[in-house]
């Protein structure tokens, strides 16, 4: 077997040395991880310091808990299946959806959400487009409607209570991972998602400082609590709506 | 070793591992009283369930086993292990059938969503993580389990590593398997694609791999063969890189012991970057080098043939690893994503095409002089099929990462036939091609119950293959087509559902092609069943000719 890996010339060939690999399990193994570390390592490292990576950018702000608690739900649901949140920039995107999405308007993120597939359309910035109604009733029965939607019904979520008696817990572990959740916010969370799921009163303003531009609104919850179907709808109607693009200079932002 | 001859006593392994799982048993039961969901608690009572159940069974196999332990050789020959290598058998066709079913049952929901049936568990949202789970890591992990216990014995001539080890990687893998799965059923899940199940499901898998690591090198290490086998190089590639990305990728901090809620260190862009350096390298490592290597040592075997090219081999290998890593950015053309990060992923996915071919070269010109035999051996045929599969899969897949393609098939059905060429043709056809090796091999019989239905088999499935992945070209084609369409007066063409409405009959033919395709594998199981219970006992102790595929 050797004398066929070896050049006529009698010197060791390149295949000769490779039986280092062929013969010894550790080189191999420790071949393997230098061969794939290279290329993550390349693409990855980078993103995390180089600063044109994410835009400056205005208005961007965490999520308030009835929001995240909303996330939550979109997670749990596997929405991320059909519904990308990521609008490229070409036009016809642009036109359909609205501006291409920023780097900045996801960094909070954890975990992103950009998706991968349009069984449905783009959400990235649903928010604000339909009402509150208009997403209940969707989310009752999409095909109530849009008739010819085939996205599944979700009955349960507005009869299912929400359960944020742990969303500070949730808040703090964002908060170690970079997310700006303040001391305050977290010790407020509790009443924070009442008073967004409530008409307007003197806790509305400590709150709106908190997280500017948020909706507060009164919402139809079941026995007096707040129904999962109030939290999606409450970070359904925020999406994409943090960043004001009539301020937004794309042009400093050229990467 | 006197000692043990005459005095039985319980290994340190044995004795460990009870009271570890003992342990464990209690320490979930905690969590279980504690859990913030009942779901979560439901899994604390599955694993202590499971954990009390491992230590029954290590007693028990501790009465019924004699004094000494399996012997290495016998007559001269390795005593090979094969009761972990038939788990994993059985188990990848059950894992199977259930992972085809449930995509069976989510393509008629796309065309009909009354099958959603109104109820959380049955929603397309999580099932549709529960069929990609399934198949993959449920249906393709047990298929590279079996497997390459199997080729790292038979290849290295030695017994398989450990006496309790390769049990635990099989059950514990399985275990991972139930809990992933009930998991997206209940909501629990991370929402990253591919990599669903929460912090402490992954925790237990890294567990399980980590010992699978140490089992197949301490095996190589025991190797009376002096080369170790091109298959045993991608099988190790496969399960270290794995273990790369799975660490990286799921990077979490849970909210607390008693939730099952975590929240992924990454955040935003970099996520997205991660999530694809690691979503795509489960298809360049787990359903390609793991596969390949099912390539290098089923085909050789079955065609009684030499691997056509040692030294493209060894080039093909080092530089399929090197160039996969980079290929994940192509996800993520026209994103947020730098640009450059972009450009060096399509770039990479690129190359990556010359190594796949010559991989693909390498397996089907292994039939050279032995080509007459695709006509009389349908197993041969799906294997040498599934090649094909592979080559046309890694051609089109670097003809999609190209940008302008992209920019029209990104985000449609063109990426879900994509999948599926790869994922029915390459992965299905290769494991069934293997599956349908072993099953006579490890329960010694003379051969298949049934050469027909194995003929079925291959008909229906690639029927259904047709079917799936011309449906979903054209269903993407056109959809892509269709949001970027303009009317004469520059305005936008179709409003969305109006191409949603478009694709209604693109769904039911990708839905028929499915039902071929599960109906071809319950043609198999049935096969296997009769092969295992009414199969003709080969004469002697089958030794299939091992020097053809352990020589070079």
């Amino acid at each position: 077997m050797s004398d066929t890996h070896t050049t006529s010339g009698g010197k060791t060939s390149v295949w000769t040395k490779h039986q280092v690999f062929e013969k010894n399990s550790i080189f191999l193994l420790i071949g393997i991880l230098v061969m794939i570390s290279i290329g993550g390592l390349v693409e990855i490292v980078p993103l995390f310091y180089l600063k044109s990576t994410i835009e400056k950018v205005e208005g961007v702000r965490p999520l308030t808990p009835l929001e995240l608690a909303g996330r939550n739900i979109y997670v749990r649901e596997g929405c991320y299946n059909c519904h990308s949140q990521m609008i490229r920039p070409l036009r016809d995107e642009v036109e359909r959806y609205g501006h291409y999405s920023l780097a900045a308007e996801s960094m909070y993120d954890h975990p992103f959400q950009w998706g991968s597939k349009r069984t449905g359309p783009d959400i990235a910035r649903v928010g604000g487009k339909y009402s509150d109604d208009w997403h209940r009733d969707h989310l009752r029965n999409p095909r109530s409607v849009v008739p010819a939607s085939i996205m599944p019904s979700y009955p349960w979520l507005e009869t299912t209570a929400l359960d944020t008696s742990h969303i500070d817990m949730d808040m703090r572990v964002l908060a170690i991972e970079g997310v700006p959740y303040t001391k305050e916010m977290i010790e407020s969370a509790a009443s924070d998602v009442k008073t967004q799921g409530a008409a307007e009163d003197s806790l509305t303003a400590p709150f709106l400082k908190r997280y500017p531009k948020a909706i507060t609104r009164e919402s139809g919850g079941v026995q007096g609590r707040l129904t999962e179907a109030d939290a999606l709808i409450a970070y359904l109607q925020q999406l994409g709506t943090q960043v004001d693009f009539k301020l937004y200079d794309d042009k400093a932002n050229i990467r | 070793m006197t000692d043990r001859s005459t005095i039985k006593q319980m290994t340190w392994g044995e004795g460990g591992l009870v009271a570890v799982m003992a342990a464990f048993a209690v320490f979930a039961l905690l969590i279980a009283a504690n859990a913030h969901t009942q779901a979560y608690a439901f899994h604390a009572y599955v694993f202590s369930a499971s954990a009390v159940a491992a230590v029954f069974a290590i007693i028990n196999r501790y009465y019924d086993r004699p004094a000494e332990l399996p012997a290495q050789f016998m007559d001269g020959k390795p005593n090979y292990n094969m009761g972990p290598v038939k788990f994993a058998t059985i188990a990848s066709m059950f894992w199977g059938i259930a992972g085809f079913t449930v995509g069976l049952l989510i393509a008629l929901q796309l065309a009909f969503p009354v099958l959603n049936f109104d109820l959380p568990w049955t929603s397309f949202g999580r099932l549709r993580p529960l069929h990609t789970s399934a198949v993959i890591f449920a249906f393709g992990g047990n298929v590279l389990l079996a497997t390459s216990f199997y080729v790292v014995q038979r290849t290295s001539r030695a017994r398989l590593a450990g006496d309790l080890a390769p049990w635990f990687v099989i059950l514990g893998y399985n275990l991972f398997i139930v809990i992933a799965g009930t998991g997206y059923l209940l909501g629990v899940t991370q929402g990253k694609e591919y990599a669903e199940p929460e912090w402490y499901a992954d925790l237990w898998l890294t567990v399980v791999w980590v010992v699978y690591l140490l089992v197949f090198l301490l095996t190589l290490a025991k190797r009376t063969e002096p080369h170790i086998y091109v298959a045993n190089w991608f099988y190790l590639a496969f399960i270290v890189t794995i273990a790369v990305l799975h660490l990286v990728n799921n990077a979490a901090i849970p909210v607390s012991i008693y939730s099952p809620k975590s929240y992924i260190v990454w955040s935003g862009l970099q996520d997205a970057m991660v999530q694809w350096w690691y979503g795509h390298n489960a298809v360049g490592f787990f359903l390609t080098a793991g596969f390949l290597a099912i390539m290098y040592y089923f085909i050789p075997k079955r065609a009684e043939r030499p691997v056509y090219s040692y030294r493209l081999s060894i080039i093909h290998f080092w530089a399929l690893i090197f160039m996969y890593i980079w290929a994940g950015p192509h996800h993520l053309h026209f994103t947020a994503l730098p640009d450059w990060a972009q450009t060096l992923g399509m770039t990479f996915s690129i190359m990556l095409w010359m190594p796949s071919w010559g991989g693909m070269i390498n397996g089907l010109m292994t039939l050279s002089g032995a080509w007459d035999k695709l006509r009389t051996d349908p197993v041969l045929r799906m294997l040498v099929v599934s090649v094909a599969f592979y080559g046309m899969s890694t051609f089109e897949g670097p003809l999609m990462s190209i940008k302008a393609v992209n920019s029209l098939s990104h985000y449609t059905d063109w990426t879900i036939g994509h999948v599926h060429s790869g994922a029915l043709g390459w992965v299905g056809y290769v494991s069934f091609g293997a599956i349908y090796c072993l099953v006579p091999w490890l329960w010694n019989k003379r051969e298949l119950f049934s050469m027909r239905l194995v003929n079925w088999h291959f008909w229906l499935s690639t029927i259904g293959i047709v079917f799936y992945i011309c449906a979903m070209w054209v269903a993407g084609i056109m959809q892509g087509l269709m949001w970027r369409a303009y009317t004469a007066l520059g305005f936008l063409e179709y409003s969305f559902v109006e191409t949603t409405e478009a694709l209604h009959p693109m769904y039911i033919i990708r839905a028929l092609g499915g039902a071929l395709f599960v109906a071809g594998a319950l043609i198999m199981a049935y096969n296997l069943y009769r092969t295992i219970y009414d199969g003709e006992p080969a004469k002697a102790v089958l030794e299939p000719n091992p020097a053809l595929a352990s020589g070079h």
